[in-house]
């Protein structure tokens, strides 16, 4: 039912950042297609009159008051820092096309 | 990269063949205390990195937490831009890879936002009312502040490497959405002018944003179009990034309908695309492709669970609205009896509230708007700030009109006295107290510096005695000199022929 082509996992692995070989996409298609056609099943039972569960606890509005709380230190923000320089992270020159 | 000069037609070539379609999606930063999901303090201007918490940081295993405060002023927004207001809505992730974002995510709202289907009347110079329908206003967070070093023009394409601030990461945003905007013909660059100064209006005075442009807390993308004329089927359009002043955002609308204007006349087409802004050149440049909404894998936020509103909720809130800018300002105007050039004047010169605060203080209308619109506008002008950051308060206006009436001081002074006052010298009365300049209308004192000036001014004494009564001004330097220039000038004149016993 589910189409998944080679080309489609090669889009997503771009998108996501990550690197695939030849023999990898073939491999990632042919089970995404298979886990999507598993997915596809709950479509079949579930009609337009059940709503998709994104939560399954039946919670609403859990709000947090509008107070400051603890923050962290300059430090400590960067000691994650791959490079940092003049209290910021530093990163490679990202143009916006990749 | 370089440079690129596109072709472009004048507007009115443009305008002879084509009809534009605009849309705008507007970002208001929220003024709450905390930011969207964790509790890190939004503040605009503070050290790099200190703002934030493991959530804005996007480290592992951290869970968000709704700003309830963000979602009320989400509700009040959407009704105030005449919306419906969603039943029930959640958060959703919108993912990319950026190193403004590190989550590698933007947690905002997908297909059900929080308010939708509204519309705003946008009123044009002229009066002439437009309204702009709304598809939607959605909650989300900003991105954290990227600098680029290295390259001689900052911008982007020539930069070494960028330094990030998350300070910004996380602050609360709500995203306006107009639907497509067609039959505004020639006038659209001005009622794209209008629409974002409309929105700024509304978020100061909802008082959910400190609404200033320049800081980035209103930013305007600017979606255009072109259908040949007598034509209805929407052209593919570009949309404009990050266009950050009202001003800037007609110019981005002119260039943007010139440039493809030239393409489309010379048989060429349109790429859809996100085209940057260049305020210096008033022109765009080519950015990248824009995504299809699918490349950003939408998913629902599984670390945040429904908003659900109750027409309880909805409604405590819509009682809360203050009176909507357009009609507050219809109101004012009939209320000071101003004409339409001097109240456009008024509202143009962003002095509206300091002069419905100074009338409110007890001065007359027409009082409030010969000061803040004479010297005070003057001061500012020299200064080279708006008026309201110019120092110089409601208060201190009503207070120099007091000191005025009760012949403490004359017109004249009052005009430096506001001076002094911008000058961050005190209030009104203890400049003048502090610097005597209270006008010297006391006989006694004008007496005897007109008896000075007799007696050191023989020769023009005997032309005023023998009929020569504009030789009174010879007179009348020296008691000014005397007092300070404090003197009440008719006053002195009276004195001198009193004293000499001429009469006109």
């Amino acid at each position: 039912m589910s189409a998944i082509t080679r080309e489609d996992v090669a889009h997503l692995a771009r998108l996501a950042h990550i690197r695939m070989d030849e023999q990898e996409l073939d491999k990632m298609s042919g089970e995404l297609a298979v886990i999507m056609d598993a997915v596809a099943a709950v479509s079949e039972v579930a009609g337009d009159d059940v709503p998709p569960t994104s939560h399954p606890i039946p919670l609403t509005n859990v709000f947090r008051e509008d107070e400051p709380g603890e923050m962290l230190s300059q430090e400590q923000a960067l000691a994650m820092a791959p490079e940092a320089e003049d209290g910021q992270f530093r990163v490679p020159a990202i143009l916006d096309g990749e | 990269m370089t440079a690129v000069t596109d072709e472009v037609l004048t507007f009115d070539e443009a305008m002879a063949g084509f009809d534009p379609v605009l849309g705008f999606e507007v970002h208001v930063e929220l003024n709450t205390r905390t930011k969207m999901f964790s509790s890190a303090a939004n503040a605009f201007g503070d050290v790099p990195n200190t703002n934030v918490t493991e959530v804005d940081l996007g480290l592992p295993g951290v869970l968000p937490v709704v700003n309830g405060k963000a979602v009320e002023y989400a509700i009040k927004l959407g009704l105030a831009l005449n919306c419906q207001i969603a039943e029930t809505c959640g958060f959703a992730r919108k993912n990319y890879f950026y190193p403004d974002t590190p989550k590698n995510f933007q947690t905002s709202q997908y297909d059900d936002p929080i308010a939708h289907d509204g519309w705003l009347d946008v009123e044009l110079e002229d009066g002439t009312v437009f309204r702009v329908e709304i598809e939607r206003a959605h909650m989300e967070e900003d991105a954290g502040k990227l600098t680029h070093v290295g390259g001689a023009s900052g911008r982007i394409q020539d930069a070494a490497h960028s330094l990030v601030d998350y300070n910004r990461a996380g602050v609360p945003l709500i995203e306006i959405v107009t639907k497509p905007i067609a039959g505004v013909g020639e006038r659209a660059p001005e009622l794209a002018r209008a629409y974002v100064t409309a929105v700024r209006d509304i978020v100061k005075n909802l008082g959910i944003s400190d609404a200033r442009m320049e800081r980035g807390n209103v930013r305007c993308d600017a979606n255009v179009s072109l259908m040949p004329k007598g034509t209805a089927a929407f052209g593919t359009r570009t949309e404009t990034k990050n266009v950050n002043s009202t001003r800037a955002v007609a110019h981005a609308v002119t260039y943007e309908i010139q440039r493809q204007a030239a393409i489309l006349k010379a048989g060429g087409s349109i790429v859809q695309e996100t085209r940057h802004w260049h305020e210096d050149t008033r022109t765009t440049t080519s950015g990248r492709p824009k995504s299809d909404a699918d490349d950003y894998r939408y998913f629902p936020e599984p670390d945040l669970v429904p908003i659900v509103t109750t027409p309880e909720w909805i409604e405590e809130l819509r009682a809360q609205l203050p009176e909507p800018p357009a009609e507050r300002r219809k109101r004012l105007k009939a209320d000071w009896g101003f004409s339409d050039e001097e109240f456009r004047d008024v509202v143009n010169a962003g002095v509206l509230d300091e002069i419905a605060d100074t009338i409110a203080a007890g001065a007359t209308a027409a009082a409030a708007r010969k000061w803040w619109m004479g010297e005070i506008a003057r001061l500012a002008n020299v200064e080279g700030k708006d008026i309201p950051e110019l120092g110089v308060s409601p208060a201190d206006v009503v207070e120099v009109e007091a000191l005025i009436a009760e012949k403490t001081i004359n017109d004249k002074i009052a005009k430096q006295v506001l001076g002094f006052v911008a000058a961050g010298e005190g209030s009104p009365r203890a400049i003048v107290e502090a610097r005597s300049l209270a006008v010297v209308s006391d006989d006694g004192a004008l007496t005897t510096a007109v008896q000075d000036a007799i007696a050191q001014n023989p020769g023009v004494v005997e032309k005023i005695r023998g009929g020569k009564l504009q030789a009174i001004g010879a007179l009348i330097g020296p008691v000014m000199k005397a007092t300070r220039g404090q003197a009440d000038a008719g006053r002195v004149r009276e004195i001198v022929m009193e004293q000499l016993g001429v009469t006109e």
